[in-house]
């Protein structure tokens, strides 16, 4: 670099100097608009497709430029995770940062490299617009900033849980997840963009942006009242629920560009933590919160001790009615007790949830069998309504040849025994005949049993489901079922139980499944007779689903029911044919806890208005 | 102050006169008054009459998420805005107690020299313009506009880069950009002779620039000037070097002072130290491929981010002097108060009125671009 002096004095011939400029060639700027740079921030560009409506563009604005608009010809599927709402640009506020497409979930949002826009005067309100995927005004504009790894905003990756290992808890019915600690739960709860879509999801519609906003400022008590306000069975939930929600979450979305992995927020968990950290006398005081201090004077009679039965009693007797609950079995829960294993439920969790209820002011009636004990009529005439929550307690056959020897077992069944510390013949190997979670839950129990007594596992899954296809359990449970040593063997349909001379049943053949599903989409296996195999084994536990049992109900009211397709027929508050009956829960559903709470909160209310004759019956 | 509220002021016998510069005036920088008391063509009193462009960025802080205050801080000043970014980013660091990865340290110091360059350029023009020599200031602005090119290359925006995040950077540099910035710095290198010829050494605008608007080192320091203006003084204070923060003490440049603290001494600092940030942009060149690593380190999810308690002062050294921003955090998931230490509020108003004094009034747009002070930033 040439240095000026300070001093310099100009000569008079410097002037000169300037006309080295007529030989130079004159810059000349075109008027015409020019390209911009690859990663350019111009107007928006949305994957309508992609866009899932979780509006994360929408709270991160900081112009308040975006607003979500409801697009009616856009499919919502809750359960899915999808919303019509669609971000609309007022570009009058519009900054150009590019936060929102870095932070969008799915990638769905991006800037274009087109940065003119002129207004064609019939447009009214044209710098307010809907990104389409062909840029404003459909003109199909470049990509300009989208979203990169190094860009993406959002935590994706769920704060690892600890487990027992497996050589630890196989001989063992000790529960496997350790839970989170303070310090990871809130990590896991800082993640959550709150979206909502887990809120839509859920059957109950539990607040979960709000509790885990709740665990996230470190209010756990806070966040139980949250749970409390949709669900009594948070315990439970906590630990076995089919967690729609976190298939629904935003944060599980993979986005295409860049971003590969993606995990949901770890929503179960978070609730099993703030159950497991508040203490049950505060847990009992929120329960109780919003009680009715008047008494209606009105009784209601509910069959069945399980979630969805104890969640009508719970929101019936918050409203102020009598409720008396008649449970068959000792102890209250149903399925989640006699149907799930304590490795997953430890019965001391479900015993404090049932306990919360019961301090609210839900009787409950142990060892009474309906039908037996107290008819269906008698019940009528002392109460003024009554809910039938009897669950599915008897297990489907698959009615194949062999299968009504006596060491052909159901699932349910065994799975009843086994916590009640009903004894039977744990058999040296098994074959489970079915892919569900209840197939994994007996085989794992079975495997336990097996490692205690004989000190190895010989389980074998033979179901019809193809792994990492149409698999029906959860992908962690088969995860953790090959840990134990337990063989899943998938495409493979039961053929017979084969039963040698002496009538002992020696295994199970199977076939390879070609398909599962006919063309209408019934269900209609096919399967491929060439490919036969036979599996050795003393016991076959069959567990391929459930029915309920309706003998409680007696002849005279089976005939009065209105049925559809083997279960009651009901409406979509739960009210049946019969106009003192509700019925609620998995025989209406079909096996899932969270589905029983909503249910039971559903029929809580049309009971409600019915026994304050707000209902037209 | 609104232009009905003025009144014609009654000044007895003397021949003093009052006259008003601005908010609209091609010799002010930007929305920024002046009420000037004359005497004949000689200045009695200056007063700065400030707050056309006062905003509430500070206060606006306050009520945004930590992440949603990155896409405002750099309206704070139009001319240079990549220092108001990375400085917020710096305090943001300091409290989280994290560190940008060195790449994106080294990334940082490229955008804020770049930065520097574009301000200096635009500064040339402007003060050219107010000597009434206009070339200078096309070229100026002219030549800027090749530098927004590379800041629209590698951020996305052109003046407004919110490339920056507490953390690091948001996206690795573009393939070719460091040779499209070596183009770049040969030109300008290239064009220097032009430069020196039309402006610095022009007797029509260094005979108009001398002993203009004279600074002492001791008013300087008293005033709380910084920056190019104090080194015009003869005072080598840099924070690059005096404090240095990101890479700067691996790097190698001088720090331009001149000894008059007039108008003149104040551009011939800043050409100089233009080439100095040429000189630095060619170390980077030359480093910043063998500077492997990541560009960001994770930060929270942005919705739900409580920086935790504490607070922090960051400072850099911008085109116009020293920037800083005092930060404190309660833990929230927004600011519980920023404050912006800009250079440009004792450029503007103290330093001004006190050069204004004896000063003609032809002089005055003069002097306020020597001073390259930039008037949103003087009220935020």
């Amino acid at each position: 670099m040439k240095k000026i002096e300070y001093k310099d004095k100009g000569s008079i011939l410097n002037p000169l100097k300037n006309l080295q400029f007529f030989a130079r060639k004159p810059i000349t700027e075109k008027l015409q608009p020019r390209p911009a740079s690859a990663s350019y921030r111009g107007f928006h560009i949305n994957d309508m497709d992609k866009c899932i409506g979780c509006s994360s563009c929408q709270k991160i604005c900081d112009n308040a430029a975006i607003t979500m608009v409801e697009v009616p010809s856009i499919a919502e599927d809750a359960s899915k995770g999808i919303r019509n709402l669609r971000p609309a640009i007022d570009y009058g506020r519009c900054c150009w940062c590019a936060l929102c497409v870095d932070i969008c979930p799915t990638s769905a949002i991006e800037l274009s490299r087109e940065y003119v826009h002129t207004c064609d005067g019939d447009e009214t309100d044209s710098y307010f617009v809907f990104p389409q995927e062909s840029g404003i005004h459909g003109l199909n504009f470049e990509k300009g900033w989208t979203k990169t790894k190094d860009s993406d905003l959002l935590d994706r990756e769920r704060r690892p849980m600890q487990e027992m290992k497996p050589e630890d808890r196989i001989d063992n019915f000790d529960e496997i997840v350790d839970g989170f600690t303070m310090e990871m739960a809130v990590e896991e709860a800082s993640r959550c963009v709150d979206c909502g879509l887990c809120e839509d999801a859920c059957p109950a519609h539990m607040h979960a942006p709000n509790y885990i906003r709740s665990i996230y400022e470190g209010n756990l008590e806070q966040a139980v009242e949250w749970m409390y306000e949709t669900n009594p069975f948070s315990h439970v939930c906590g630990r076995v629920c089919t967690h729609i929600c976190e298939s629904a979450c935003s944060l599980g979305r993979v986005g295409e560009d860049g971003v590969k992995t993606s995990q949901p927020i770890a929503i179960r968990w978070l609730k099993r933590f703030a159950m497991d950290h508040v203490p049950k006398t505060k847990i009992k005081q929120i329960a109780k919160k919003g009680k009715a201090t008047k008494k209606s004077g009105q009784r209601v009679a509910i069959i069945g001790a399980g979630p969805a039965g104890l969640t009508t009693a719970f929101d019936l007797v918050k409203k102020g009615h009598q409720v008396t609950v008649y449970e068959a079995q000792p102890k209250g829960g149903g399925m989640t007790r006699y149907g799930i294993p304590n490795y997953r439920l430890p019965e001391d969790r479900l015993d404090q949830d049932i306990e919360v209820i019961q301090s609210v002011g839900v009787d409950i009636q142990y060892n009474v069998r309906i039908g037996k004990d107290i008819t269906m009529q008698q019940l009528q005439k002392d109460n003024d309504a009554v809910v039938l929550a009897i669950g599915l307690q008897n297990g489907r056959s698959t009615r194949i040849p062999g299968s009504e020897n006596k060491n052909v077992k159901k699932a349910v069944d065994l799975l009843r025994m086994i916590p009640k510390g009903e004894e039977f013949e744990v058999p040296k190997s098994a074959v489970i005949i079915g892919g569900g979670n209840v197939a994994m839950d007996i085989a794992r129990s079975l495997a336990r049993l097996q490692k205690q007594k004989f000190g190895k596992v010989g389980i074998t899954v033979s179901a019809l489901e193809t792994l990492g296809k149409n698999f029906l359990a959860d992908d962690e449970e088969v995860k953790e079922s090959k840990e134990e040593d337990i063989t899943i063997l998938d495409a493979r349909g039961p053929v017979q139980c084969v039963i040698d001379k002496k009538g002992k049943l020696t295994g199970l053949e199977t076939v390879k499944v070609v398909s599962i599903f006919d063309d209408k989409g019934r269900f209609a296996p096919k399967y491929d007779d060439s490919d036969k195999q036979f599996h050795e084994a003393e016991m076959v536990v069959e567990a391929i689903g459930q029915m309920a049992d309706i003998s409680v109900l007696g002849e005279e009211l089976t005939e009065e029911l209105e049925w559809n397709r083997g279960r009651i027929q009901v409406d979509e508050n739960g009210s049946t044919s019969v106009e003192w009956l509700w019925s609620a829960g998995d025989m209406v559903n079909g096996p899932d806890v969270i589905h029983a709470v909503a249910d039971g909160h559903r029929v809580a209310t049309d009971i409600d208005k019915y026994l304050r004759k707000e209902k037209k019956s | 102050m609104r232009p009905e509220n003025y009144q014609a002021v009654q000044l007895g016998d003397s021949n003093e006169y009052e006259i008003f510069i601005g908010p609209n005036h091609p010799g002010i920088e930007g929305n920024y008054a002046f009420r000037l008391l004359l005497d004949g063509d000689t200045i009695v009193k200056g007063t700065a009459d400030a707050g056309y462009l006062h905003r509430g960025f500070e206060k606006l802080m306050e009520g945004r998420l930590w992440i949603q205050n990155l896409a405002l801080v750099p309206r704070i000043c139009v001319p240079d805005p990549a220092p108001m970014e990375v400085v917020y980013s710096m305090a943001v660091e300091e409290i989280m107690g994290i560190e940008a990865p060195r790449r994106a340290q080294w990334i940082r110091v490229m955008q804020l020299e770049l930065s520097r360059v574009a301000a200096h350029l635009f500064t040339f023009g402007g003060h050219a313009a107010t000597t009434g020599m206009y070339t200078p200031m096309f070229w100026g602005v002219a030549d800027r506009d090749l530098v927004l090119d590379l800041f629209e290359e590698f951020t996305g925006g052109r003046v407004y880069s919110i490339y920056n995040i507490p953390g690091g950077v948001r996206r690795e540099l573009p393939d070719g950009f460091l040779q499209k910035l070596s183009h770049l710095l040969d030109y300008l290198e290239s064009r220097q002779n032009d430069y020196d010829n039309l402006l610095f050494t022009n007797q029509v605008f260094v005979k108009r620039a001398k002993n203009t608007g004279t600074l002492s080192k001791k008013d300087a320091l008293e005033l709380g000037v910084t920056g190019p203006n104090l080194r015009a003084c003869g005072l080598e204070f840099d924070i690059r070097k005096n404090d240095p923060y990101l890479v700067y003490d691996e790097l190698d440049f001088e720090i331009p002072t001149q000894q008059h603290g007039d108008a003149y001494s104040r551009i011939l600092v800043r050409r100089d130290e233009l080439f100095q940030s040429i000189k630095i942009l060619r170390q980077v060149i030359e480093k910043l491929p063998s500077i492997d690593g990541p560009i960001r380190t994770t930060i929270p999810n942005p919705l739900s981010w409580n920086v935790k308690t504490g607070e922090a002062y960051a400072r850099v050294e911008s085109s116009k002097g020293e920037l800083a921003y005092y930060v404190v955090s309660n833990g929230k998931d927004k600011p519980y108060r920023v404050h912006v230490r800009g250079p440009s509020s004792m450029h503007a108003v103290q330093t001004l009125e006190h050069l204004a004094k004896g000063a003609r009034l032809e002089d005055v747009a003069q002097i306020m671009f020597s001073l390259d002070a930039c008037p949103p930033e003087v009220d935020r």
